[in-house]
């Protein structure tokens, strides 16, 4: 049983840790979401193996909000506002593909070494999750600003948010996940819309270009 | 330990008569109050600490459950702290006596309150200096020394409606953030091995060799600001004579001095073992500090800014001691160090008597002229018989003349400094050599300065209406004055019982005291190398000085005053009706030859003479320029740089989210790399 546990969560992790890998090369907003949809499939998957394998039912409360929120509620949404605001061929990588993933992988590499040393005491299963996780979320944010459109740094912060509730199903014996998975949720949302308000302000502003400049004093 | 319990309830008995001064502000008896109440709670404390140092005992200490939440309030006053906590206190009690009679003379000359709030802060400022020195872990030092620089920052401010001050107050603000970010960094350093605050704690753990070079260095830029170390003193002559002159004396002569103890608690006490070269850096800034604080002095014209100039050249003396003893203590000779020690503890005691009788005496003439400036003083020994005499007196000990107390200071530094051919560092040799030479200079140009302070303020003929016009100042302020006079003659006729007063803050810093190993020793002898040899009695000193005094008054009496001389009326138009009297000998005249000698490499000080065409009925002209190098090395690029920084910074205010992120980013990834390369 345990060797299985060990291996299957293992697995799983390594899986998500896969999805983030595949979210930094895509090019379309389209597959940039089914990407995602397949990282949260993925981290459900683990939630609910790991409620299972150690016992703790409240494990799969997060497996199902994980299901339900992540993988088919904003990717939804999401997918509704690309295609409403025509901007799925618009990716626009602020970094190469190529050095991008020569990035993630020192990312990798960076947290392995820094992980392993620090948690010697602690036992494997939690070492390697919490290296796999450190480097989702080490990835997430190097998705958000290697990503020019809002749309991909939305899924970059979403799947550092993976990454942080795959380090909570990780540790043994953890009441709060369920509560910290609602609560990041929520804040994802939040987040979301905030950033959509911030672009179309933003847009708002530099079409109207006669206004900004007398704003300025530049126009006689 | 109750003992101690004493001392922090007097300070927060300051606490309680500032908000006192401050609810009853407009009342005529708030001046009474405040004044009284602080000069009560510094006399409890000097009291306090004088028994403390006779009576000897195990430190008081005392943890308050206040501050940071796991570190709390260490208190703690050993020997050290009793020596500084008098050296305070007692420039507390003179300077309310004074402050008093000076607050009512103000009052009744300009009919209202002074121009700001001087009477809630005046306490605070002494009871923050009292934190520090019974401050027994970095947090509680700097929380201290921050709220001592705040309050005296305000202090400074109060004169705000002159000209000059708002710049001196934004230069010493900027100053005293740079001393305490030094500072700040020095306890981070000196406390980084085991993450414990505490005194007791940092001196168990005493750093590498490469740390304590950098607690050093930091050590004498932070506390070296605040006591006005030459290059970092040019707050020090603005900021001084802004603040009301009870204020400036406790500025001057007081608050330097606590300067001074966080030099001696880091170097000597929390640093361990020290090395030779420390001392070597600290006499070099100290001989420096000496020679550049004098000639400043000789070139000012405004009396509480030379007053100034000249406490930057005494701190330079205790550096220069200060540095004496470390190189001492390193070199393993510790009844030297303890002399060295014993010198500086004294000129610290010296420094802050006479410097307090000067600025009272500045403030004395300030109040009856209304002027600081030297040249439009003059002849007001006729006019303020008591000041000219007390401070002729404080220029005198000021001067090192014998049998004062500066003189005893200076004395027993030179007799420290005549020991280095016991070194066996060469280069130590040598430079000791060159800063006894420095200092003997420095004295000497600091006689030159005050007999100009002295002559031009109080004899010749008055140079303006209102020094002729001037007339004495109050009971208080003359009592204010006298008390530090009469200390100055007591210390210098019978320093030793002084010295074995201090003993136990010598033997808890170098091991050892000045009179060990001395066979003899009576109360009024001062012996610390031979009995025979290098000795000073202050007694016979006293005895013969005014026996020889005696004489020469008779003499000329008999000799030259009783015969009628007569001579012709001219008196190169001198005594018209004219009372500025401007053909005398002015303040620049005086200093005219040093400036010229010295001055014009070190300060490219010019004279430009406008001499007008033949013919031409308007006046010639004579003017001086000087620069201040400090300004042009250290002051100004400082400036530069922290306005480049700042332009900086501030595009970082314009970026957008992306850019954010990547610098986030960036130093996430950053401190996680330190954190991986530092678990190895």
């Amino acid at each position: 049983m345990s060797d299985l546990g060990y291996d299957a969560a293992h697995m799983l992790g390594a899986v998500v840790l896969l999805m983030s890998f595949a979210l930094l090369y895509q090019r379309r907003l389209f597959s940039l979401l089914n990407v995602f949809t397949m990282q949260a499939l993925a981290l459900t998957a683990t939630a609910a193996w790991q409620a299972y394998s150690h016992g703790e039912p409240h494990l799969y409360i997060t497996a199902l909000l994980t299901l339900v929120l992540k993988a088919i509620l904003i990717p939804v949404v999401l997918h509704r506002i690309i295609v409403k605001m025509k901007i799925h061929r618009t990716i626009e990588p602020a970094l190469g593909i190529g050095l991008t993933m020569v990035a993630g992988v020192s990312l990798v590499t960076l947290s392995i070494l820094l992980v392993l040393p620090v948690t010697a005491d602690a036992t494997a299963l939690t070492r390697e999750n919490l290296a796999l996780s450190l480097s989702v979320v080490l990835l997430g944010l190097l998705m958000m600003i290697s990503r020019r459109n809002a749309v991909s740094q939305v899924v970059g912060f979403m799947s550092i948010e993976n990454g942080l509730i795959l380090a909570a199903v990780g540790a043994a014996g953890m009441p709060l996940v369920v509560e910290m998975s609602v609560a990041f949720s929520v804040m994802v949302a939040f987040i979301i819309f905030g950033i959509f308000l911030f672009h179309i302000r933003e847009r708002f502003d530099t079409l109207d270009m006669q206004k900004i400049e007398s704003f300025r004093g530049e126009s006689d | 330990m109750a003992a101690l319990g004493l001392v922090v309830s007097a300070i927060a008995f300051l606490f309680a008569v500032a908000v006192a001064g401050a609810a009853a502000r407009r009342l005529p008896q708030a001046p009474t109050v405040v004044y009284g109440g602080t000069a009560a709670a510094c006399a409890l404390i000097a009291l306090w600490a004088a028994l403390r140092l006779a009576g000897g005992g195990p430190d008081a200490a005392l943890v308050l459950p206040v501050g940071l939440p796991w570190i709390q309030a260490h208190l703690r006053a050993d020997a050290l702290s009793a020596v500084f906590l008098i050296v305070v206190n007692l420039g507390g009690i003179t300077a309310s006596l004074f402050g008093w009679g000076y607050e009512r003379a103000h009052h009744d000359a300009h009919g209202g309150s002074q121009d700001g709030p001087v009477l809630p802060l005046y306490p605070l400022f002494l009871a923050g200096m009292n934190m520090v020195l019974i401050a027994a872990d970095a947090f509680t030092f700097l929380l201290s020394w921050e709220f001592m620089s705040l309050a005296s920052w305000l202090l400074v401010l109060s004169t705000h409606r002159e000209p000059d001050t708002p710049k001196a107050a934004r230069l010493y603000l900027l100053m005293a953030s740079f001393g305490t970010a030094c500072l700040l960094l020095a306890f981070g350093v000196l406390a980084t091995a085991h993450g414990d605050y505490s005194f007791a704690a940092i001196r168990a753990h005493a750093p590498a060799a490469g740390a304590a070079a950098l607690v050093v260095v930091l050590i004498l830029l932070g506390a070296g600001s605040k006591a006005g170390l030459v290059p970092l003193h040019v707050w020090l002559p603005l900021a001084h004579p802004a603040a009301p002159s009870h204020v400036s004396a406790l500025m001057s002569g007081v608050m330097t001095k606590v300067a001074v103890y966080a030099m001696i608690r880091v170097l000597f006490d929390l640093l361990g073992e020290p090395e030779w070269w420390w001392g070597g850096v600290t006499m070099g800034f100290g001989a420096l500090t000496a020679v550049m604080g004098v000639l400043y002095a000789l070139m000012q014209d405004d009396v509480k800014r030379l007053l100034a100039y000249s406490t930057v050249e005494n701190i330079g003396a205790i550096v220069i001691a200060l540095g004496l003893a470390l190189v001492f203590k390193a070199a393993h000779t510790p009844v030297i160090a303890a002399l060295a020690l014993a010198a500086a503890l004294l000129h610290v005691v010296n420094h802050s008597l006479f410097k307090s009788l000067l600025f009272f005496a500045a403030g004395a003439l300030l109040t009856a002229t209304g002027s600081r400036d030297l040249n439009r003083l003059g002849g007001l020994i006729h006019r303020m018989p008591t000041t000219a005499v007390l401070a002729l007196i404080g220029a005198a000990a000021i001067s090192a003349l014998p049998p004062l107390n500066g003189f005893v200071g200076e004395w027993l530094l030179f007799q420290a400094i005549l020991n280095a051919p016991a070194l066996s560092e060469w280069s130590l040799k040598i430079e000791i050599a060159v800063v006894g030479a420095a200092l003997a200079l420095a004295t000497a140009l600091a006689g030159a300065c005050f007999v100009r302070l002295y002559g031009i303020a109080f004899l010749g003929r008055p140079r303006s209406r209102a020094a002729g016009e001037a007339v004495e100042v109050g009971r208080a302020m003359r009592l204010g004055m006298a008390v530090p006079a009469v200390l100055c003659v007591v210390l210098g006729v019978l320093p030793t019982p002084l010295l074995r007063l201090f003993e136990p803050a010598l033997r808890l810093l170098v091991e050892a005291g000045p009179f060990d190993g001395r066979a003899y020793q009576p109360w009024f002898w001062l012996a610390p190398t031979s009995a025979i040899g290098n000795s000073y009695n202050g007694l016979i000193m006293l005895v013969v000085i005014a026996l020889l005094s005696v004489v020469l008054v008779l003499g000329i009496h008999r000799k030259a005053s009783d015969r009628v001389r007569w001579s012709i009326p001219w008196g190169c138009g001198f005594d018209g009706p004219d009372p500025a009297a401007v053909t005398q000998y002015t303040a620049s005249s005086f200093g005219q030859p040093i400036r010229r000698a010295f001055g014009s490499t070190v300060f490219r000080a010019r004279d430009h003479v406008d001499m007008p065409a033949p013919g031409d009925t308007r006046p010639a002209r004579l003017s001086v320029t000087w620069t201040d190098p400090a300004w042009v090395v250290v002051v100004e690029p400082l400036s530069r740089a922290v306005g480049w920084l700042a332009e900086k910074a501030n595009r970082l205010q314009f970026l957008t989210i992306r850019r954010y992120l990547t610098l986030m980013f960036l130093a996430l990834v950053v401190l996680l790399v330190m954190v991986a390369v530092t678990q190895r």
